[in-house]
């Protein structure tokens, strides 16, 4: 634990921490553009210069400089102040100054430490130098002229999304970034490299010249497009959220997002339900409320049913259940699949490790799931622990995760005798982990994974090596809340419901509830509302505050950042005027008190923030497994609703996916 | 002006040069060189086998050699590494070729010292037998570049063609050196005007003496 002076002011820092970090333990802050904590270290900007004692009579680069005993930094001195001026000047020799026009205006770290740390003149009477702009795909937008050649974007498509497809080309004044021979990145995490670059010259492509970021209401909020739960925050004008981005939660997504949470949000204002549709002889017609309400009443009875989709918050849920409840119906089910894995003891249906758990794990063996497109956050954290010397196995067809794995074979018998390098990497383990997917749970493996806690001794003091890997925000919620029967939809088709509620369901088997009448709770036209006999318009995520438990069982409460559009309602509110419709009123007339009453049923939802506990029981299923498995999700860019409404999802999947090529407009 | 990189056009080198695999004799010679560097660690043959690639493209098409991007993809694929990481190398050194050039690839410095000593005279040369900067000639002999310092200061001014140094150049014999290439001769390497490596021009100004004997200057030094 080295101890140090920083200005005066004695700190005292880990073992191998910087001075940089040392300086921010005593509150100095220091500029810099390259230094990026979760990257490593480049010292190539130079703009963290500092004065320490002992040591040259130059300043020197505080990134890449170890703190060790007795240094006396200084982060006031003229010396200091001389030396970043000095660099900030040669780093905007070449900087356009069209802040102006930048996107990046006004959230500019170059724009920022220039008015800081800069002369506020310059002294370069030459040509600046001009770069052509590179193609990088759909997602991010280049122009290269601001490019400063930190290399952040460089290292985060190495180190941490494990797509080696970024790099520095040419030498000198002709050093350039760019994909290999300007082809698409092929990251599902591509967006962070604009949240990385300090100045304008990788951009979002779908937002730019959308909005200013000081017009923008900035919204906490939790995404739902996979199971992760990543804290985001919604950047709204107006009725519309413009953008998302990633909230740092070093518990769930440190500070990333998929470029399906972020890129996603253009399908908002596409393909809404605004008004409410009543089938009228075979074909939806534009209806009023009440007209639909009355429609409803005629088939509610005691077997109705409620299937909740994959994006719907756990109030929603409760209001549905609730009302089914009045009627005496427990028919509720969330995995709209048909899947029917048992749900006895959630702990054996959650990612016991924790996301950020898992990053210490020395074994892992993934069991039908392409972590990459199920959970990419989850993915990097595997990614950090094969790094840090973690060994990985996979039972399943072949696929590239971005870290080496060693393919056992798409065979889930191997569940029951593992091949002898993988039982002896587990036998050796310290903290060994199973990941079971959503593939083998489909092939009804999760009995034959839980067979393996003994043998492999995944339970130990502070360690639970067992883990399921969902795939929809709703589903830990729906399972606390009951959203399940043992037979999964089967058991609900079993009960022939005369009435079917659909919250916001869309991958549901429609044609086996031909014999009931379905109402389409829910915000975009898709399968579902296409099928529906009633549509009522709902509110998306974005639209109305709800609570969702991501895959290790966190639960976590999203804002309300818009309003919906046209004659939509936040589902709870919908509910609550059909139960008065249906002559048995809920018991509840604010978020708030629906809230108390469903914490009152379920106290773990109440826990905002933390992980529900969920008690470490073993259902006793049959340990057989056999037979091959297939990944759930074949197209990581369409997988809901609302990424097949956003035109740039369409285009990511046509152009990643699909390998189709466009051609670039002249700009 | 950092323009993109002038690469030939993706879709016809692929179809010229996608089947490219090493030669028997080169194939050995690149398991020598990767066996130089420690297990796990071969990506640090990059820069050789590049070479390699380049002499066997040259060897091919008898030029002096380039990188088609199959070729460098062929690099990266021997020694596991991305194609970005091989290509940033392949970018970064003025040795490596990423357009085609010509038989004799004649690489004329044009730094201070050089240039101080008549570097514009042997340009001026090139330019009369008709070489263009940054251009092969139409019978695809010559590819002229204009070259940064290649050390040779003190036999400025030089240029290198091929793998060999021509120094103490002037205008003619500058033409000497390129008349004889076009023939198909090899001029001999180093220096034009007979100096054998960097020693004096008409032979030592300073201790004389050690010219044919080991002398002991000592007794000499004034007390």
């Amino acid at each position: 634990m080295p101890k140090l002076t920083v200005d005066g002011i004695e700190v005292e820092v880990p073992q191998g921490a910087t001075v940089l970090q040392a300086c921010e333990a005593a509150g100095k802050e220091i500029p810099r553009f390259c230094f990026h904590e979760r990257l490593a270290i480049a010292g190539n900007c130079r703009m963290c210069l500092v004065e320490v004692k002992p040591g040259p009579p130059k300043p020197q680069a505080s990134c890449a400089l170890p703190a060790s005993d007795n240094q006396e930094v200084r982060t006031d001195s003229l010396m200091v102040k001389k030396a970043r001026e000095g660099v900030m000047e040669f780093l905007l020799i070449n900087h356009p100054l069209d802040c102006p026009i930048c996107d990046q205006g006004g959230e500019c770290d170059l724009q920022d430490q220039a008015m800081a740390y800069g002369r506020g003149f310059s002294r370069f009477d030459e040509n600046k130098r001009a770069v052509t702009d590179k193609y990088m795909g759909p997602i991010i937008k280049t122009s290269m002229n601001r490019c400063i050649q930190c290399t952040r974007c460089v290292r985060f498509s190495e180190q941490v999304a494990g797509v080696e497809e970024i790099g520095a080309i040419g030498r000198g004044e002709n050093m350039q970034i760019t994909t290999y021979l300007e082809k698409t990145l092929t990251s599902e995490l591509s967006g962070n490299v604009a949240d990385l670059c300090p100045v304008g010259a990788l951009l979002q492509k779908p937002y730019s010249f959308e909005a200013r970021p000081w017009e923008l209401k900035k919204t906490p909020s939790i995404d739902v497009h996979d199971a992760v739960g990543s804290n985001v925050r919604l950047d709204s004008r107006g009725r519309q959220v413009m953008r998302v981005l990633p909230r740092i939660n070093e518990d769930v997504n440190e500070e990333w997002l998929s470029d399906k949470s972020r890129h996603a949000i253009d399908g908002m204002v596409r393909r809404r339900l605004d008004r409410v549709f009543v089938r009228k002889s075979g074909k939806l017609q534009p209806a009023s409320w009440e007209e639909a309400f009355a429609e409803i009443a005629k088939h509610a009875d005691g077997t109705m049913a409620a299937i909740a989709g994959d994006l719907v918050d756990c109030e929603t849920m409760y209001a549905a259940k609730t009302l089914l409840k009045s009627f005496g119906s427990e028919l509720l089910e969330g995995r709209q699949t048909g899947m029917d894995y048992d749900c006895s003891s959630l702990a054996a249906v959650n990612f016991n490790t924790t996301i950020a758990g898992i990053e210490d794990a020395d074994a892992i063996l993934l069991v039908g799931t392409n972590v990459r497109l199920e959970a990419p956050l989850v993915n990097t954290r595997i990614r950090k622990a094969v790094r840090r010397g973690a060994k990985v196995f996979a039972i399943g067809p072949e696929a590239d995760l971005t870290y080496k794995v060693e393919w056992l074979g798409n065979d889930l018998g191997l569940l029951g005798k593992l091949p002898q390098a993988a039982a002896d990497a587990f036998g050796a383990a310290e903290r060994p982990a199973v990941i079971v997917g959503g593939g083998a749970l489909k092939a009804g493996a999760l009995g034959a994974a839980l067979a393996l806690v003994g043998p492999l001794n995944l339970v130990r003091d502070d360690w639970n090596g067992f883990n399921v890997l969902h795939m929809a925000a709703s589903r830990m919620g729906g399972l606390m809340l009951g959203y399940a029967q043992k037979g999964g939809i089967a058991d609900i088709l079993a009960a022939s419901p005369k009435l079917t509620f659909f919250l916001g369901a869309d991958e549901v088997d429609f044609s086996k509830f031909d014999n009931s009448f379905k109402v389409y709770v829910g915000h975009h036209g898709d399968k579902g509302a296409h099928h529906a006999d009633v549509i009522l318009p709902a509110a998306s995520y974005v639209e109305k505050s709800g609570t969702f438990v991501n895959l290790e069982g966190r639960v976590q409460v999203a804002q309300q950042a818009v309003f919906a559009p046209g004659e939509a309602r936040e589902d709870w509110k919908i509910f609550r005027a059909l139960s008065e419709v249906l002559g048995k009123p809920l018991s509840f007339d604010t978020l708030a008190e629906l809230r108390a009453a469903m914490i009152g049923e379920v106290p773990a939802l109440g826990l905002d923030g933390a992980i529900a506990p969920f008690e470490w029981t073993l259902p006793k299923l049959p340990a057989k497994a056999s037979g091959p498995v297939g990944y759930p999700i074949s197209d990581f860019y369409l997988t809901n609703a609302i990424c097949r409404a956003s035109p740039t999802m369409q285009r990511c999947s046509a152009e990643i996916v699909h390998g189709q090529e466009f051609a670039e407009a002249a700009e | 002006m950092a323009d993109a990189i002038q690469i030939p056009d993706e879709a016809e080198t692929r179809a010229r040069w996608g089947a490219f695999a090493w030669t028997a004799e080169n194939a050995a010679a690149a398991q020598d060189i990767i066996g130089r560097y420690p297990p796990g660690r071969q990506q640090s043959a990059v820069m050789p086998l590049l070479d390699l690639a380049q002499r066997q493209v040259g060897a091919e098409t008898n030029t002096q050699g380039w990188l088609p991007i199959p070729v460098i993809e062929f690099v990266a694929r021997e020694l596991d590494m991305p194609f970005i990481r091989a290509y940033e190398v392949a970018t970064f050194y003025t040795m490596y070729n990423l357009a085609p050039v010509g038989r004799y690839h004649v690489q004329v410095c044009g730094t201070t010292p050089c240039q101080l000593r008549g570097s514009d005279d042997v340009m001026r040369a090139c330019h009369d037998r008709g070489l263009k900067k940054g251009a092969t000639t139409a019978d695809g002999l010559f590819t002229l570049s204009e070259v940064e310092c290649l050390g040779v200061c003190a036999n400025a001014p030089m240029v290198q063609i091929n793998d060999d140094n021509y120094e103490d150049l002037d205008y003619d014999r500058t033409l000497a050196v390129i008349d004889a290439l076009a023939k198909g001769e090899t001029p001999e390497p180093g220096s034009t005007i007979g100096r054998r490596a960097s020693v004096p021009e008409g032979g030592p100004t300073t201790l004389t003496e050690m010219v044919d004997e080991n002398h002991d200057y000592r007794g000499e030094w004034a007390a």
